[in-house]
């Protein structure tokens, strides 16, 4: 579980986030949306430790992971994967390699057993075979399957995903949407997913956090974002004629 | 103006001590420097000496041709040649060309891997990226660019001699003897010094600009020319200030 508590953000004397506070689950698909410029990002970068945060906490089962040193966020970090929106493999590196890399530099295991671990991980995300492809040779779809293999190499506690579906054509993104409902239930991870693609919330969102201008404007499941009254809501979920026909 | 220099030289002076802090992993750590030893250093053995063996012959044929009093004996050449590699061309002119070639390739690198979240996956899995990418770049220059430099001054005499008796403007025995005379060890220590602070900034000041990318392709190509001028005014104003600390 993670405990996001009154956190705020400012760029440049522009306040980003202005005091936002929830509480991303354990086993569940968390699910942050809002319109571009909503803050979505920089929430979950402060949660990642890419930025500090202004004031505020953020917690990870209890133990504060905002604004301390870097040496004391370690531990939690090796608890923690993340899947960036392109990816991020490193392009020097086959797949094996960049699913590896977690290994070798935290783990004391033998090649045999991180080799193994490698296929198990692959296998989940179906790429097994591609080992030795590196980066420039894959799909789109295939970049954010390794990434997602790289990000639970570690059987992490915690998974983030920014804009897991960003490029990707309607199939593939329903693929890594079911792929990430089901790590988060095989290995009761806390995930927490940064998305614009509504079908994602639709289809995987137990949880659902909507932020407007900085601020956390409703939370609620993939069911109650249908029915509710929130005006602010609606007007973005239902923005297009097709989801507005849809909800008719 | 002054400002921003010190604002950039802070910037510098932090990045460059998180790259010198204790690397996470000893066994990665020599994986990677062996692959920059490859990467930057055997590399670059080609130009080097192709360079070194041409500029040899040409000082060698110039200073015969300038050279026509019956008062200077035609072992000079082969002295001055000498000199000119030693002290001037093979530490400085060379540096100067791979700060070029290795300091425009380091700072598209690490500025790529800023650009596209690299460094940042780098960062939340608890990995000290600034250790990671530029201790192994800064070593691997440090140890092997004297090793370039020294094959650099030999190739080049190698280059003079040859283009003197093939022209036959001087005589081999002149030469050689020119190039044994009054022979001052301390030249190449000289030349070996200059050599490994100019190797230290050309890969501190590259890969600094790199890390510190902001931006997306535009900047990067930016960050990579700005590295090369940077590297180049620096490698000529040091130039100047260890001479006069270690010669006059």
């Amino acid at each position: 579980m993670i405990t996001v508590n009154n956190i705020k953000k400012s760029f440049d004397g522009q306040q980003i986030l202005k005091g936002v506070s929830t509480v991303f689950e354990q086993g569940k698909t968390n699910m942050i949306i809002g319109q571009s410029g909503s803050g979505k990002t920089v929430l979950m970068k402060c949660c990642i430790g890419l930025f500090d945060v202004d004031s505020g906490t953020i917690e990870f089962n209890g133990r504060v992971f905002s604004n301390i040193k870097e040496k004391k966020r370690k531990h939690i970090r090796k608890e923690m994967g993340v899947l960036f929106q392109g990816g991020a493999l490193f392009d020097s590196l086959t797949v094996e390699e960049n699913v590896m890399f977690p290994l070798n530099m935290f783990t004391k295991m033998s090649l045999k057993e991180k080799l193994k671990r490698v296929d198990f991980v692959l296998e989940h995300v179906n790429l097994r075979g591609a080992n030795k492809k590196y980066p420039a040779e894959l799909s789109g779809g295939m970049i954010k399957r390794v990434a997602i293999a790289r990000a639970i190499s570690m059987i992490p506690k915690y998974l983030f995903a920014d804009e897991p579906n960003s490029g990707l054509d309607p199939k593939t993104a329903e693929l890594i949407d079911k792929l990430l409902y089901e790590l988060t239930k095989e290995f009761n991870m806390t995930t927490v997913i940064n998305t614009h693609d509504m079908n994602s919330v639709l289809q995987i969102g137990e949880k659902v956090s909507f932020l407007r201008e900085g601020m956390l404007w409703w939370e609620g499941n993939n069911k109650e974002i249908l029915t509710t009254d929130n005006e602010e809501l609606n007007e973005f979920v239902f923005s297009t004629e097709l989801t507005r026909r849809l909800k008719k | 103006m002054a400002l921003q220099l010190m604002q950039s030289v802070g910037e510098y002076v932090t990045v460059v001590s998180e790259a010198f802090k204790r690397p996470d992993k000893g066994s990665v750590f020599r994986r990677q420097l062996m692959s920059d030893f490859a990467a930057l250093g055997l590399e670059s053995f080609g130009i080097m000496a192709f360079i070194s063996i041409f500029m040899g012959a040409i000082i060698t044929i110039q200073m015969a041709y300038n050279i026509d009093s019956p008062f200077i004996p035609l072992y000079t050449i082969g002295f001055s040649a000498r000199q000119m590699m030693v002290l001037e061309f093979s530490p400085t002119i060379l540096s100067l060309i791979f700060a070029g070639k290795v300091g425009s390739r380091i700072a598209s690198e690490i500025g790529t891997m800023r650009v596209t979240e690299q460094i940042d996956a780098l960062k939340v899995m608890g990995v000290n990226p600034a250790n990671y990418l530029i201790l192994p770049k800064i070593t691997a220059a440090i140890i092997f660019n004297p090793v370039l430099i020294v094959f650099s001054i030999f190739l080049g005499l190698v280059g003079g001699w040859v283009a003197g008796s093939a022209t036959g403007l001087v005589p081999s025995d002149d030469f050689i003897l020119g190039m044994r005379s009054w022979f001052e060890p301390f030249t190449i220590t000289y030349a070996l010094i200059k050599t490994v602070v100019f190797a230290f900034i050309i890969t501190s000041v590259s890969a600094y600009k790199g890390y510190t990318v902001k931006g997306g392709s535009v900047e990067v190509g930016k960050a990579s020319t700005d590295a090369i001028v940077i590297s180049s005014i620096l490698i000529i104003v040091f130039d100047l200030i260890l001479t006069q600390m270690l010669l006059v």
